[in-house]
């Protein structure tokens, strides 16, 4: 069943093209118990665009980022992936349909080096099994190497050459982050999901995380979802900006429409005293 | 100076993921390999091979097993005794059954049961972790040792409810039974731990190893990731048992010749083998060899020292020697909460540096 015909998106003001809609999120309803997080919500998010999700705390970002991810289930509401309506999954199959993300309080496995943590991110592209990897001859070495290969560019890309080898427990914290970006970019994503990328990092790390988010935009036309708190980050970033709060969408649109409406600022960016 | 890797390039990805990636540790493991192959069999006598070397190289290989299961995938198990059990029965029944089975295959079969019995046993694992699992664990670890101690079939129906292995032969030469040389034994048990240690190096520097270590790290974004959590715990199970069911057979046809559930593979065995893991290194295969050393070799060189060259009463010096080796537990501990392979990645790590460290 192909819900959505095909529209031919549009072009952003500095040029990049945007497609059609990628992901639909369709009258999404959450509820913990008697506690309602996200309140029939619906927005799309289009082929190629930085779409922002921002709010105040306990808005219900995150959970909507969860839903997606699949680490969550909506008690109401369909989540249309590629033009399909998207069936109960494990958050393991969601991830191999190309959806990767990072976490707001960093998820690294820290008992493991940068590198191993990066190619963990690579899982979908190697297909040896137990008994090929257990002998280490032919396909599981071909494909390490291979998968290898491509996760250096990665590791070119964001530079973080000089600590692939270190345990990623001993890096400080904005290092951290940026492997973080660097594992869900290894699994060369459709759709790549930010859970607050610049959340506790100074001002050149923040500048140097934007500089890789548009890279990566640019670059490999990675359509990416990002939470965000820092709002010149956000309203610099995004081509269209989704406003929640308590659970309800209070406004969407592209970061000038945002900042005008008015829900929006006496709900969030707050009301101008005169 | 002479432990660096400076001037020692890599120009290729599958140089630089190899296992001794420094020349000198490379070198040293070969020499190790040429000593244990070709010097040890020429030195090696009875009392060594009985007192130190076999049950050394028969517990390292249960220690790499566990070492999988709760090093690298962190499930907590205290069911190995009850799984070299099921090696050891499923050797019992598959020499008993088929006579002409080459010993080899009887191995790896039992290895294979075990592995089978370790998935069934592994399945809580799915809906619950750490001490809860341990528990569930020990479960296995009773239920087993009742089986084999109370249902005759088992034991072959024998009157006395032990197992004997009876003699087997490789190329000619006894490995099992009375009859079999300390030279045998021991070469027969090198090449099952070689091996092993080989795969298991192999299966936990790939794909697999990092789905282990990414459930233990951290289950919930591993799943995120794409880790399927059933199939990394489960392989953890079953690999882990594998190497555990090859140790129980190993120790009961090789070593022990005889034994009964309850004795031999009671729930201290559990213990032993976990406490070389955790002494030796969670997560490294090394850390199991040191693990086993430490345990193995440990009590028997503290016994030659106080009763042969201090010449102490041999009582006195038994009970010393649990004493001592308990004090060396909690210092190895409190010096190194990561084990004795932490300990030599430290040195290592210093001695690169050595004698210039900046």
């Amino acid at each position: 069943m192909r819900d959505i015909q095909a529209d031919d998106g549009y072009m952003t003001a500095d040029g990049r093209k945007i497609g059609g809609v990628a992901m639909e999120l369709r009258n999404i309803t959450l509820r913990f118990g008697g506690v309602v997080a996200i309140k029939d919500i619906s927005f799309d998010i289009r082929w190629g665009e930085i779409r922002a999700i921002i709010g105040p705390n306990g808005a219900g970002k995150s959970s909507m980022l969860n839903i997606i991810s699949g680490f969550y289930h909506p008690q109401e509401g369909d989540v249309i992936y590629k033009g399909f309506k998207r069936p109960r999954m494990r958050p393991y199959e969601i991830s191999r349909q190309g959806i990767a993300r990072t976490f707001q309080n960093i998820a690294l496995f820290e008992g493991m080096s940068v590198l191993d943590n990066i190619m963990t991110g690579r899982l979908h592209h190697m297909k040896a099994n137990l008994f090929q990897q257990a002998i280490w001859w032919g396909k599981a070495q071909r494909e390490e190497e291979e998968n290898r290969a491509q996760v250096e560019k990665i590791i070119d890309f964001l530079e973080i050459q000089h600590i692939r080898k270190t345990p990623v427990a001993r890096l400080p914290y904005g290092l951290k982050k940026r492997v973080e970006l660097a594992r869900a970019l290894a699994a060369e994503p459709a759709i790549l999901l930010l859970d607050e990328p610049m959340a506790g990092m100074n001002v050149e790390e923040k500048e140097d995380m934007c500089r890789f988010i548009l890279d990566v935009n640019d670059e490999f036309g990675t359509t990416t979802v990002l939470i965000e708190h820092d709002m010149g980050v956000v309203m610099d970033l995004s081509d269209r900006v989704v406003v929640m709060d308590y659970g309800r969408k209070i406004g969407d649109g592209t970061p000038d429409e945002v900042r005008n409406n008015d829900e929006v600022i006496k709900a969030y960016l707050g009301v101008a005293h005169e | 100076m002479l432990y660096r890797e400076a001037g020692d390039f890599k120009t290729n990805y599958v140089a630089d993921s190899q296992t001794f990636p420094i020349k000198f540790d490379r070198y040293g493991y070969y020499f190790l390999l040429g000593f244990a192959f070709l010097v040890m069999p020429l030195i090696i006598n009875d009392y060594w091979a009985n007192s130190i070397v076999v049950p050394f190289l028969i517990y390292t290989i249960a220690a790499l097993g566990l070492n999988i299961l709760i090093g690298y995938c962190g499930q907590l198990s205290l069911g190995t005794g009850a799984f070299m059990a099921v090696g050891a029965y499923a050797s019992y029944k598959l020499m008993t059954a088929f006579p002409e089975l080459n010993i080899v295959f009887v191995v790896v079969f039992a290895g294979i049961v075990t592995a089978a019995v370790g998935v069934l046993f592994g399945l809580p694992s799915l809906r619950i972790k750490g001490f809860y699992l341990a528990v569930a664990t020990l479960a296995a670890q009773f239920f087993l040792i009742w089986l084999f101690t109370r249902q005759p079939w088992f034991y072959n129906y024998s009157p006395t409810g032990m197992i004997s292995a009876p003699q087997r032969e490789l190329f000619g030469v006894a490995v099992t039974g009375p009859r079999a040389s300390a030279v045998a034994m021991y070469m027969f048990c090198l090449c099952f731990l070689v091996s092993l240690a080989w795969l298991a190096r192999n299966l936990t520097r790939g794909t697999l190893g990092r789905q282990w270590m990414a459930i233990r790290d951290m289950d919930i974004a591993a799943e995120i990731i794409g880790v399927n959590p059933l199939m990394a715990k489960l392989t953890a199970f079953a690999v882990s048992s594998f190497f555990v069911g090859i140790a129980g057979a190993l120790l009961f046809t090789v070593y022990l010749g005889a034994a009964e559930a309850g004795e031999a593979f009671g729930i201290d065995k559990s213990f032993l083998v976990l406490f070389m893991v955790i002494i030796g290194g969670l997560g490294s295969i090394f850390g199991a060899f040191a693990g086993a050393a430490f345990l193995i070799i440990g009590p028997v060189l503290l016994k030659l020292l106080l009763v042969n060259t201090l010449g102490w009463p041999t009582d006195l010096a038994a009970h010393l020697e649990i004493m001592i080796i308990g004090a060396l537990i909690l210092g190895f501990l409190i010096l190194e909460p990561h084990g004795i392979a932490a300990l030599w990645r430290t040195i290592k790590e210093k001695l690169r540096l050595w004698p210039f460290p900046y």
